[in-house]
């Protein structure tokens, strides 16, 4: 027995929409087995895991209401920054570093009430969302550039310059930006009203989520129905194409990076306008790094990438209700979050291949 | 002197993991194929390596333990990209996320536990040279076999058949595979080889460097060792200029901070990253140099056609 | 009004069905900042979890989340506790301040208490070790016991706590040579081991013969076994991993704490307030004084009782900082706020504080 791939001539339809579908079987099996394993019900355990965190859709619990919040708020940092990335990935520009833009863009934007602590208008407001977006593009300018001028890996500067931030803004909230009122303590001055995004009605739901929507349907539009969508798209599969169509290889690397890095600055902003509250040491649980899987998982498709950041975030989420009532380790939680991704990218190669088990004659009767 | 001697003996240390799982990478990427899973298997390595150690009471087991662990989740990271295809990327992603949960998982019970320390060579009269001895006739066997191994890889990727077509391999698969050699099995291979060196790697960790298990004891240096390939250009001999440089810019920070020297910690501690970007753009700046080396096919798929 | 009244039916119907099992146990929940596996700060939090199911057995049930990042995941992880019907809460981070009060406002019957932190509220406690205690006394030892009259010091980040304790060190190590060194490596880090060892190895290179750390891993300790040189133990005793180098350890035992808050919540008595506990209350202990002569353990002995006592204090003023001015009255020792915020060196240390 052998286990044979076939290109298919074209994507198959059909199996778009079936494979998530059957890697989720998969994954549901598997859980089962491993929760079994442990001495758990494993049926209750799948539903703690995957089904809790969205309740409400059935349950219609005002109390359960609460998950779905946390549901939109963890994932729309990591939609932000996938849909950018999908559009980075599908022009084979590798920005690996969207941690480091997160980082730079909470700097940025954060230095506001930092430096004008009493600055409060809607203007403040729009002024930290800009700064946000520009110190991620800024950031994400130094790869880009290093890339053009020379060709130096971009998959390797963006990830060094993570690593490089992250020690700036420690340097920064331990020294120079630190609350004078704060006990010593590393964070700057918390941020209050206009410093801080607003949220819809009482719930805790914020501006980031529809700018995670927005910018989903904005670069599904540019991506699918403009010309500089067809440039990147061109350049990405057909370099040598793209070149004689006269698209420019080092603008596509521009824009990828600056369109990703902004986004990334972006959400990093918005986390600290909210879900944070104020500059400190870690802001963000590697969101930049979670948001390539997002990115991948979402078939680097920018609506592709929303669907997906919900579903990891409700990995996240279930793995933290299992935690607490099924009392299973935070390592079971990503161990299973891992299996989950193997299983999704293994069933996307259903999409682009036709996978046959040829037996040991077939094999040599082909041959 | 004596200070001179303590400062190169902790840069060998610390730079001996991230040679070893380098190494391995740059096998894997010569061969066309990116495994950004190196963490991961790191870790693995690493709590795999202690637990064997522990229970068999012999340092040379853990290591075999470490490689084999390595060895193992890097198949699984083979079977995807290789069998099915999938995107590189992503799946060594996932592969680091994976690994770092099963070695915490693994590794519940032995934390807390004092391992069993892989020793240093000691060789009568020639350890005992004052100076030199310590430094070439005394470190621990992994040492050595970070370099041997180093060795090895150059001398097989340039200077037999084998080296040939795993270069062949990654350059272009498609010619490679015109040619008649298996693209996949070759690949296989090379993926495999790498993950018993980062499994190496961890178990370095474990047993030599800090003989215990803690969860992310890894710490980062998968991602380093992966830089430290492209840092290279994809040469052996580079690569290791570059583990130990790398290791060298971090205790001489610990150094001049001991010192007291008043620079912020965060500058010293941020430099083996700003040194490595400057490096790469050094040593890409120089197109023929990096055109020569870089594998043609990195990351890319591919599915032989019949 | 009509959200109200589904949620008051799906109360009632909840809590008629769930009421043989809520009324038995108290759930009492901690939040840990890192993995319980880190083998040492939370690794001793999750002990004292481990000692208040023990000591209470049926009557409580405990949860933890761990590994949850000081940020924007803190108010999620609390509030999920708290809408789990926890009764008492252990956030056990600095980080976790804000996120705290935020979700305390929110469930004013829940209590909760918040490690290491300083704000307050009807529902919220905090409470700390006073390590620094610890700390004097092992700054005394090393002092006697060092040859080259200079020790290393390796350090994870420049907060307060860490801050006194490098203090409170040398304080302790001056009485008895005031012209002890010390020197110093921050590893921004709480646990890497290799960076540790690392560090203990280049201050052993630069002539000190004694380590303390404010780093949770082993390797420090395990590296002056292997040259030779001595060590403290840090979070947890380490005497395993160091036989003949540790002198003695700086352990947090929470366990006592944990269920005496416990037990409050249970029989009513909970109430809100800092408690800020050291050798005395039992919440910092110092491991066995090992490997060294009975002279310096019967001094080390001598300290330790006097701290209990409250006769001696380690930060007793007049106190010379690194720039000359003094601080604190003579015979009066610094007061809590002034030590929670410490962020300058005593006169004597040549490192530079990270400002």
């Amino acid at each position: 027995m052998r286990l044979v791939l076939e290109k298919r001539a074209e994507r198959s339809r059909r199996m778009t929409v079936l494979s998530p579908v059957i890697a989720i079987a998969l994954t549901l099996i598997t859980g089962a087995i491993v929760f079994t394993f442990m001495g758990l019900d494993p049926l209750e355990a799948l539903y703690v895991y995957f089904l809790d965190p969205v309740k409400y859709f059935w349950t219609r619990n005002p109390d359960d209401f609460w998950s779905l919040e946390q549901l939109a708020v963890k994932a729309a940092p990591l939609a932000l920054i996938g849909a950018g990335l999908s559009v980075s990935y599908l022009a084979n520009v590798w920005n690996i570093g969207a941690e480091g833009q997160l980082t730079a863009g909470a700097v940025a934007g954060g230095a506001i009430p930092v430096f004008f602590p009493e600055w409060q208008s809607p203007l403040t407001l729009v002024a930290m969302l800009l700064m946000g977006a520009a110190g991620g593009m800024a950031w994400s300018a130094i790869p880009a550039f290093l890339k053009n001028r020379f060709n130096a890996s971009e998959i390797l500067t963006s990830l060094m310059l993570v690593y490089v931030v992250q020690l700036i803004l420690d340097w920064l909230v331990r020294g120079p930006w630190r609350d004078p009122a704060g006990h010593n303590f590393p964070q700057t001055v918390p941020f209050t009203g206009w410093q801080t995004l607003p949220v819809f009605g009482d719930s805790t739901i914020h501006l980031g989520v529809l700018f995670a929507v927005v910018a989903a349907i904005a670069l599904a539009f540019l991506m699918g129905s403009t010309l500089k969508g067809f440039e990147i798209r061109v350049l990405g599969t057909a370099p040598r194409a793209g070149r004689f169509a006269g698209f420019s290889r080092e603008g596509a690397v521009w824009f990828c990076f600056l369109l990703s890095g902004g986004l990334a600055g972006l959400a990093g902003i918005g986390e600290v306008m909210n879900t944070v509250g104020q500059l400190q040491p870690s802001i963000s649980p590697g969101y930049g790094f979670t948001a390539i899987i997002v990115a991948f998982l979402g078939r680097l498709n920018p609506v592709g990438a929303l669907v997906a950041a919900v579903v990891l975030a409700i990995s996240y989420l279930g793995g933290e209700a299992a935690q607490v009532t099924l009392g299973v380790s935070d390592k079971i939680a990503r161990v299973f979050q891992g299996i989950l991704l193997f299983y999704i990218l293994a069933c996307d190669t259903l999409i682009l291949y036709r996978v046959k088990l040829l037996s040991r004659a077939t094999v040599e009767l082909r041959a | 002197m004596n200070e001179l001697l303590s400062v190169i003996l902790t840069i060998i240390t610390a730079s001996t993991p991230l040679l070893l799982a380098a190494i391995g990478e740059l096998v894997v990427e010569r061969s066309g194929v990116l495994n950004l899973g190196v963490e991961g298997m790191m870790a693995i390595g690493a709590v795999c390596g202690f637990g064997a150690a522990l229970a068999t009471g012999s340092p040379l087991i853990g290591v075999v333990a470490a490689i084999a662990a390595g060895a193992a989740l890097s198949m699984l990271f083979g079977f995807m990209t290789l069998i099915l295809v999938s995107n590189q990327v992503a799946t060594g992603l996932a592969l680091t996320l994976l690994g770092l949960g099963l070695a915490g998982l693994v590794g519940e019970g032995y934390v807390g536990q004092p391992g069993v320390k892989l020793g240093k060579i000691d060789l009568p009269v020639l350890t005992d040279i004052p100076f030199i001895g310590p430094i070439v006739f005394g470190e621990d066997i992994l040492v050595y076999a970070a370099l041997a191994l180093m060795l090895a890889v150059a001398y097989v990727l340039f200077r037999t058949k084998m080296g040939l077509i795993i270069r062949a391999v990654g350059d272009s698969h498609q010619s490679a595979h015109a040619l008649g050699y298996g693209v996949v099995p070759v690949r296989y291979a090379c993926v495999v080889f790498g993950g018993g060196c980062a499994g190496l790697a961890g178990g370095y960790l474990s047993l030599a460097y800090t003989p215990q298990w803690i969860e992310n004891m890894t710490a980062g240096r998968g991602w380093i060792s992966l830089a430290l390939v492209v840092f290279g250009s994809w040469l052996p001999w580079r690569v290791a200029i570059g583990a130990y440089l790398f290791g060298t810019v971090m205790i001489l920070g610990f150094s001049l901070q001991a010192i007291g020297a008043g620079i912020p910690s965060q500058l010293l501690s941020s430099l083996p990253y700003i040194v490595t970007i400057v490096a790469l753009v050094v040593i890409s700046g120089n197109r023929a140099l990096t055109r020569a080396n870089t594998p043609a096919c990195l990351g890319q798929p591919f599915v032989p056609d019949r | 009004m009509k959200k109200w009244l589904a949620l008051a039916t799906i109360l009632a119907v909840g809590m008629t069905a769930g009421a043989a099992n809520a009324a038995d146990k108290l759930k009492a929940c901690w939040v840990y900042v890192g993995p319980v596996g880190d083998g040492g700060y939370t690794y001793q939090h999750d002990l004292g979890r481990k000692a208040v199911e023990k000591e209470l057995g049926d009557k409580v049930e405990t949860k933890y989340l761990e590994n949850v990042a000081e940020g924007p995941d803190a108010e999620r992880a609390i509030e999920r506790l708290a809408r789990e019907k926890c009764k008492i809460i252990f956030t056990t981070s600095f980080g976790f301040m804000d996120a705290t009060i935020k979700v305390a406002k929110k469930f004013p019957k829940v209590k909760f208490e918040h490690a290491t932190g300083y704000k307050q509220a009807p529902n919220v406690a905090t409470y700390n070790a006073r390590f620094y205690e610890g700390r004097y006394v092992m700054g005394q030892i090393a002092a006697k016991m060092s040859k080259s009259g200079v020790a290393g010091y390796i350090v994870s980040f420049p907060i307060p706590e860490v801050v006194m304790g490098i203090n409170s060190f040398m304080l302790g190590a001056q009485s008895v040579n005031p012209n002890f060194k010390v020197k110093i490596v921050w590893v921004n880090s709480w646990y890497d081991p290799g960076k540790e060892a690392d560090a203990a190895k280049v201050m052993f290179g630069q002539g000190a013969d004694i380590m303390v750390q404010h780093t949770d891993s082993t390797a420090a300790l395990q590296i002056a076994e292997e040259q030779g040189k001595l060590g403290f133990g840090q979070s947890s005793d380490m005497i395993k991993f160091a036989p003949k180098a540790q002198l003695s350890a700086n352990t947090d035992d929470w366990d006592g704490y944990y269920v005496q808050e416990v037990k409050k919540v249970l029989d009513g008595s909970w109430k809100s307030g800092d408690t800020w506990g050291g050798m005395a209350q039992g919440m910092v202990v110092l491991a066995p004084f090992t490997n060294m002569p009975d002279d310096v353990k019967k001094m080390a002995e001598d300290s330790v009782a006097k701290i209990k006592s409250g006769e001696l204090l380690p930060f007793k003023g007049p106190i010379t900082k690194q720039d000359g001015t003094v601080a604190g009255e003579a015979g009066k020792s610094l007061s809590d706020q002034d030590i929670n915020s410490m962020n300058w060196y005593v006169k004597g240390i040549d490192d530079k504080l990270p400002q």
